[in-house]
């Protein structure tokens, strides 16, 4: 029996989806060890409080709520010194934390300022023994690893939304603590924070690319490939050869045989028929989308996922779903 | 993605960790510069002159000579390299770099004066002067001891008169190297080299039109006419036929690694095609012809490759001989064109069209196979050297 | 400025990808390996910091066999100064242990900006960065995509989910790197043969104790390919649900 930890990563004061998952790692560990109680520590500006008590529905037994004015933003000081008193004080056998832009930064701290072995970006948790066993895609997703990380605390970080959050609901206790490091005393400070549609990405790195052919019908259509990419807010827009020949897109953006070779995380397919020339281009991305009128386009042969259909009514859709998604966070 | 080469027999293992350094930054620059541009050039019949600077800038101009010159100071298997890598791309761009460092760096490098080195070789090296190699004339190609271009000597210098044709970066050039007669016509010995600023009165260069072949790769007819060189324009230590030869050495080394890259862009396109293009609802690679096909391309590739690192090694010994070359340019070249045909052809349809790279290459490989000594001249000189029988 | 950049050699698994014998290590036959991609931006941005800001002294640290040399080369021909080799048979998966024997080497050196990658292309960790500026007790600012240095002092932008965050911090400090922020410059020719006549030291690397280790490497399951969710914009919702669920990119 040994209890766990998870933080709660919030935005803007409000609780972001990762910790739900976090908090519901935590538990099934806590579960596993024999019935453990799964304790949380959310960090931020005055307010936060208010927010807490929807986490004993995923499994959390106690939160421990910091809240400061100087707290309005990240500071990773604070965040790592608070974060690593209180797993220290609570002798816990593993602490989760999301593999998010936040948790990336902070997990590893928490680990080394514990002086502790840390998993990261992991999809599945298993305690087995007295060991954590957890699956991470590791050679840039060729492969999943199964790791083995011994001691106490472990400390992992999540890979956002692989383990989906489930309700185990409890009587939550929410306490309060101060900052282990005061806010004005930090090194490092953000000073701002712009929510925008992320800097265009190039082709080449972004995880996401919406592509465009001739399915499009028009330059001024690319609109619908634009408004898509930009709700995924870390996708770069391509395009057919076909239509960089038309002057609908500059040729940098081809994708091809003769134009740029990529691998995104998710490529989706829009008005793309699927010439052996385009698909030289993008074939080795890891999930394939493609919208198309005509359900025997090649390009549906490559698809993970398609749906056949009129693009100037699915692709709309598509957009709205997807940037709910990531209102929700 | 990125070329990977082929390497079938592991040759990597025999290069050093600079030789391939020195591949895989010109490969990874090729891939990043002149991939995404080089079908369009092609078409266009353009040579790509905005890349000369990045060229330059990664030191690929006369790359084996010494760095007191302003060079990289290579070895030759390293010059060898960076030629297979850029012919890959295409052969026009090899060509480009095989002409300003071989056949203009390496005459003033080896004929001229310490002035003349210190002056030119540091300028061509950083791409601030554009060399062409003037050697073949219109009734002379074979045969570069027949010219009838002259060199008369007066109180001031030097006249040159006559006419040179086939010259790679002709009209891009800032500076040429003539190869002139400075007696007797029939006397090939008289045979020196000038270095002539194009910029000189009298000297006239246009662009020969209509090429199938080369077509990213500037080609020229070079007129000179009464065009007056001061005394110092001669390469001093030039005498004979002999000198512009060990030019031709120089280039045709080169042009045996070039031909190389040239056959590994086609098999590596070909390899790809194969198993992604499905016809009869399998791979094409799935059919014994196509599997035929590759196998012959890698195995001829392979044997290639080996002749032509034994080569680099020797040239690197001090040990080359100029057949040795000749039989290096032959086969590969000849080689190179039977990669990029039958990898047209395995492309199908698709194979004909600029955005693939075979047939680009296989048109090239027609000018590769003809210039700096044809391959039945190389089967001659190969002769001569077999039986001590000149037959030609 | 006196920078130094931690790098990582690792394989390139973009052209062959398969698993070892052992079930738990790549199949390394017939594999190139390169500096990971991160750590080109790295070595690249302090490069041009010192192009920028006048003299300095780029430092490149790798730590593994022998062949890791190689790669400190190819830092010392896009310009480095020098290069340090920790001496280890393998490089642990184990970040901290990394991080510890990265930290004995770093500490007291006075370097001004010590550089990482953002992360390894091979283990996908991110963590010896950030854990490195823990145990030096060093400001640091990760992933990063754009930096400014003036008057002692950086300022930095990272990319959140839908936001960017300016960062403000002191030096010295430890920043890791992601790519879009200084396209890495090719080796030049002569860079290349210059390398060779750089120092290069070796010396053991003080590994921590490894708690982290690969029980198991597979395969992610097979591309289905081929398959239609539905037609029309009624599918959407079916489809999202996949890429969430099944395909987990969104």
């Amino acid at each position: 029996m040994a209890d766990t930890f998870a933080f709660v990563e919030a935005r803007g004061g409000a609780i972001r989806k990762v910790a739900f998952e976090a908090i519901t790692a935590a538990r099934r560990v806590a579960d596993a060890s024999g019935g453990g109680e799964v304790h949380a520590l959310a960090i931020g500006a005055p307010g936060l409080r208010a927010e807490m008590e929807q986490l004993g529905r995923f499994g959390a037994d106690r939160v421990t709520v910091v809240e400061h004015a100087g707290l309005e933003r990240y500071s990773p000081e604070v965040f790592a010194a608070t974060a690593v008193a209180a797993i220290k004080a609570g002798g816990y056998r593993a602490a989760f934390f999301a593999a998010s832009a936040l948790g990336r930064d902070l997990t590893p701290r928490v680990a080394a300022g514990l002086g502790v072995g840390m998993a990261s970006d992991v999809t599945a948790v298993d305690l087995s023994g007295d060991a954590l066993l957890l699956k991470h895609p590791v050679y840039t997703g060729k492969a999943i690893a199964t790791l083995r990380l011994v001691g106490s605390p472990a400390v992992v970080s999540l890979r956002p939304g692989a383990m989906a959050a489930s309700e185990a609901p409890r009587a939550v206790r929410i306490e309060t603590a101060v900052p282990a490091l005061d806010p004005g005393a930090a090194h490092v400070v953000v000073t701002a924070t712009e929510v925008s549609a992320a800097a265009k990405l190039d082709l080449g790195e972004a995880p996401v690319i919406v592509s465009g052919g001739r399915g499009l019908r028009a330059a001024e259509n690319f609109k619908l490939v634009e408004d898509l990419a930009d709700a995924f807010g870390n996708a770069a827009v391509g395009a057919t050869r076909a239509v960089t020949d038309d002057g609908w897109r500059p040729s940098a953006d081809q994708i091809g045989q003769t134009g740029r070779l990529v691998s995104p995380t998710l490529y989706v397919a829009v008005g793309i028929s699927g010439a052996v020339q385009h698909l030289a281009g993008m074939r080795t991305s890891k999930v394939i989308v493609a919208i198309n009128r005509d359900k025997d386009a090649p390009i549906f042969k490559l698809a993970d996922y398609g749906i056949v259909g009129d693009l100037f009514e699915i692709v709309p859709r598509l957009t709205d779903a997807i940037r709910k998604i990531r209102a929700e966070g | 993605m990125a070329f990977a080469g082929v390497d079938f027999y592991q040759l990597d293992t025999l290069l050093s960790e600079e030789e391939r350094a020195v591949r895989d930054t010109v490969r990874a620059w090729v891939d990043e510069h002149l991939m995404p541009i080089i079908g369009d050039c092609y078409v266009e019949g353009k040579f790509p002159k905005q890349l000369i600077p990045g060229l330059a800038e990664l030191g690929m101009f006369g790359a084996n000579l010494p760095e007191e010159y302003g060079c990289a100071g290579l070895n030759n298997v390293a010059y060898g390299l960076i030629m297979q890598e850029l012919e890959r791309g295409d052969s026009g761009i090899r060509s480009f770099a095989s002409v300003q460092g071989g056949l203009v760096m390496y005459p003033i490098y080896a004929f001229g004066s310490e002035e003349q080195k210190k002056h030119w070789l540091p300028r061509l090296a950083a791409g601030k002067e554009i060399g062409c190699f003037g050697l073949t004339e219109p009734d002379f190609g074979s045969n570069p001891g027949g010219m009838i271009t002259t060199a008369k000597e007066t109180k001031e210098g030097w006249i040159l008169n006559g006419t040179k044709m086939w010259i790679t970066n002709g009209s891009q050039a800032t500076v040429s190297v003539i190869w002139a007669k400075t007696g007797e016509i029939k006397d090939a010995k008289s045979i020196r080299g000038f270095i002539v600023p194009t910029n000189t009165k009298g000297y006239a260069a246009k662009d020969q039109k209509g090429k199938l072949s080369l077509r990213a790769s500037d080609t020229s007819e070079i007129h000179l006419e009464d065009v007056h060189l001061p005394k110092d324009a001669i390469l001093p230590k030039s005498g004979g036929l002999k000198s512009p030869l060990m030019c031709l050495t120089q280039a045709r080394y080169g042009i045996s690694w070039g031909a190389i890259g040239a056959a590994m862009a086609c098999y590596d396109e070909a390899v790809t095609y194969a198993k992604t293009r499905v016809m009869f609802d399998k791979p094409i690679g799935a059919t014994q012809i196509q599997q035929v096909r590759l196998a012959d391309m890698l195995t001829e590739i392979t044997k290639a490759q080996f002749i032509t690192l034994q080569l680099g090694r020797l040239k690197d010994a001090g040990t080359m001989t100029p057949q040795q070359v000749s039989l290096a340019k032959r086969n590969n070249v000849s080689m190179a064109c039977d990669c990029a045909r039958e990898a047209r052809r395995l492309l199908g349809a698709n194979g004909i069209l600029a955005e693939y790279h075979s047939m680009r290459h296989m048109a090239n490989l027609e000018s590769v196979y003809t210039y700096e000594g044809t391959h039945d001249m190389h089967s001659l000189i190969l002769g001569q050297e077999i039986t001590g029988l000149a037959a030609f | 400025m006196k920078i130094a950049v931690c790098l990582k050699r690792v394989p390139d698994t973009d052209m062959r990808f398969a698993v070892a014998a052992d079930g738990k290590s790549l199949d390394l036959s017939g594999l190139k390996f390169d500096m990971s991609d991160f750590d080109g931006y790295a070595v690249e941005v302090a490069l041009r910091l010192n192009e920028q800001q006048g003299p300095g002294e780029v430092t490149v640290v790798g730590l593994g066999p022998d062949a890791v040399q190689e790669t400190l080369r190819k830092a010392l021909s896009m310009g480095a100064d020098r290069g340090v080799h920790l001496a280890a048979a393998e490089v642990p998966f184990d970040g901290l242990a990394i991080a510890q024997a990265l930290a004995a080497e770093l500490a007291g050196q006075g370097y001004d900006l010590i550089l990482f990658g953002r992360v390894a292309t091979d283990t996908g960790n991110g963590m010896v960065g950030p854990m490195t500026a823990e145990l030096l007790q060093l400001p640091c600012v990760t992933a990063i995509s754009h930096l400014d240095i003036k008057d002692g002092r950086g300022t930095a932008h990272r990319e959140l989910e839908g936001a960017r965050e300016t960062v403000s911090f002191p030096l010295p400090a430890v920043l890791t790197i992601d790519e879009g922020i200084a396209r890495p410059r090719l080796p030049s020719l002569k860079g290349i043969m210059a390398a060779k006549k750089k120092p290069v030291e070796s010396r053991p690397a003080a590994l921590g104790p490894i708690r982290l280790t690969v029980d198991k490497l597979e395969l992610p399951p097979e591309r289905a390919g081929g398959r239609i969710v539905g037609e029309g914009p009624d599918a959407v919702p079916e489809l999202v649900r996949l890429l969430r669920e099944e395909a987990k990119v969104i």
